[in-house]
């Protein structure tokens, strides 16, 4: 059931773009669905909007639940709502499921029209600057010239990052959470890892698993559960599951023993019915390629001269995956730049998974923030 | 974009201490305040001097505080120095009342004179009469400067004006000028003895 301050029940509203997009690639996609949920009220001067931009496994179900589906709470619902840090009382707050992505917008499982049949592995590459191209299509679409905030947690925190260098007079302030200028060479490899368990699956077929009826499930199931490792901390993993056997006793086999096996293995079987293994590997490529300071021979100082918005960068203290040492990356960036930033280092002990969770500092944080900003 | 005036933060109030500091600022420099607490004298800076900064800060509650005063701050241990900032890149850092709770005293001085082109400290002098009387009667002083009893006081460096002067020479730091208040006073007479919060500008020597 949706909480008191919850925004209730809510449906998600589609749009198709006819305006060819070109990608990062070089690739033109001519037209594309992308599928959006609202919250909120947009004011008489159009100047409350917030975009929220998702992360990998999210979507534009932000918050809110579904008519006559209990529990399909958003992903968001602890931070978006009435009297929640990003106020629907004050924001007109946006939720949009990426181009590429398997939730309504136009993906790699949706049905090319020249063809009639699932793009697969024909969809394109797409970029987190492609993705702000299709978002700002949306902004006008909706007839908002400016966005109050764009907000995004991780991979969604690069995309209020792209905004504000792409379009620095249509964002007034990003709010950049758990987030990276660009991904280190680990953080690389173990996407890699994920998309080889999805690549080699004999049930992915190229990618065209959709004409045999199948989906690498096997891929797909290892890669989430290797994601979810690295989301969590060893602290939390350890305080959660500890050493603690199923059964009490070690059984000598290789099923499932340890409560973390059981977790795991359960999470990524959970994932494989919600989620499809093209628009994971598309994901995982697009964190891969983001870094603005590419063009500017690696200066990140250089990359951020566009910027005019403010920022709020937030991380949180046992985040291996998007550390605060990559946050302060950004920050120092901007302070080069003499840009309005405000850092937070937030003490959690759930990891990267840390920006999705309630604590009462980090949403103290936000709903501070989002409070002094003019509408 | 509509205003509502009701939303702002209200001004702040004139303190002696943020004024000796205002006083010495130019108008519309960039300034970095260490130890910022709640943005306080930033925010009566930019009031004052329209001046442009960015807070240090470390306590979650004053990182909220500055947030809610719409100052810029950065959440971070000055113990680990300063190594977000670059050389040369403010007008002024500025030190206030923050130094006497510090570990790595003449490091951040160093710090400072790197990352500003001025420094300003201030801190409660521990050379003040009232403070030596109290140690003559056989006890750590307890004031309204050095208000905490010596089992919980975070002030673990405490000195007096010559001391801290004897620190600026040797990390080559050139003192420019300073001020010594007692309340609202300024003090030009035995101030070693009769101030109770110094304030020195400073610059590489």
């Amino acid at each position: 059931m949706p909480e008191s301050n919850s925004v209730g029940i809510v449906t998600p509203q589609y749009v198709h773009i006819d305006k060819p997009l070109e990608l990062k690639s070089g690739t033109v996609i001519s037209s594309y669905n992308l599928v959006y949920e609202t919250y909120g009220t947009l004011n008489a001067e159009r100047s409350n909007a917030v975009l929220v931009c998702h992360a990998l496994s999210g979507n534009h179900h932000v918050a809110g639940v579904y008519e006559d589906k209990p529990k399909s709470t958003g992903w968001w619902d602890n931070m978006v709502g009435p009297g929640k840090p990003i106020d629907t009382d004050k924001f007109f707050v946006i939720g949009m499921n990426n181009l590429g992505g398997c939730h309504g917008s136009t993906g790699p499982a949706s049905i090319d029209a020249r063809t009639g049949k699932h793009y697969g592995a024909n969809f394109p590459i797409v970029t987190v600057e492609d993705w702000v191209e299709t978002q700002a299509q949306l902004a006008e679409h909706l007839g908002i010239h400016q966005f109050a905030a764009v907000v995004g947690g991780s991979l969604g925190g690069m995309q209020a990052l792209q905004w504000t260098l792409d379009y620095p007079d249509k964002v007034r302030h990003a709010l950049v959470i758990a987030a990276a200028a660009k991904l280190t060479a680990q953080n690389i490899a173990f996407n890699d890892v994920a998309r080889q368990a999805i690549l080699t699956d004999q049930d992915y077929y190229g990618g065209d698993y959709y004409s045999y009826n199948t989906l690498p499930r096997r891929g797909l199931r290892l890669a989430r559960m290797l994601g979810h490792i690295t989301y969590l901390s060893d602290h939390s993993m350890a305080s959660k599951f500890g050493r603690e056997l199923r059964d009490g006793k070690f059984s000598f086999g290789y099923d499932v023993e340890f409560e973390i096996e059981s977790y795991l293995r359960y999470q990524g079987d959970k994932f494989t019915d919600l989620f499809d293994a093209n628009s994971y590997l598309l994901m995982t490529k697009a964190l891969d390629y983001f870094d603005p300071a590419n063009a500017y021979n690696g200066d990140l100082i250089a990359a951020f001269k566009a910027a005019r918005a403010s920022f709020l960068v937030l991380s949180f203290t046992t985040d291996w995956r998007f550390s605060p040492e990559r946050s302060r990356d950004i920050v120092e960036a901007l302070l080069d730049n003499n840009i309005n930033v405000s850092y937070g280092e937030i003490t959690s002990t759930h990891g990267h998974d840390s920006f999705l969770m309630n604590d009462a500092y980090y949403h103290q944080l936000v709903r501070t923030y989002m409070k002094n900003i003019e509408v | 974009m509509a205003i509502n005036e009701t939303t702002l933060p209200a001004a702040v109030a004139w303190r002696p201490d943020f004024a000796a500091i205002a006083n010495w600022i130019k108008p519309g420099a960039k300034i970095l305040d260490l130890g910022c607490g709640d943005g306080s004298l930033l925010k009566y800076l930019h009031q004052e001097r329209n001046i442009f900064g960015y807070g240090v800060e470390i306590d979650d509650q004053n990182v909220l505080g500055c947030l809610q005063n719409g100052i810029n701050v950065i959440q971070n241990d000055l113990e680990s120095g300063l190594s977000s900032f670059a050389n040369d890149s403010f007008d002024y850092v500025i030190l206030s009342q923050t130094l006497q709770a510090m570990k790595h005293t003449a490091e951040i001085i160093q710090e400072m004179l790197r990352v500003g082109r001025e420094g300003i400290v201030s801190f409660p002098n521990f050379g003040y009469w009232k403070n030596r009387m109290q140690v003559i009667r056989g006890h750590m002083p307890v004031s309204e400067s050095l208000p905490y009893r010596w089992y919980d006081t975070p002030n673990i460096h405490l000195c007096t004006l010559g001391d801290f002067e004897e620190l600026c020479h040797q990390c080559n730091a050139k003192i420019l000028e300073r001020r010594v208040m007692n309340g609202d006073r300024q003090i030009e007479l035995l101030p070693n003895l009769l101030g109770k919060l110094a304030f020195y500008r400073f610059e590489r020597g």
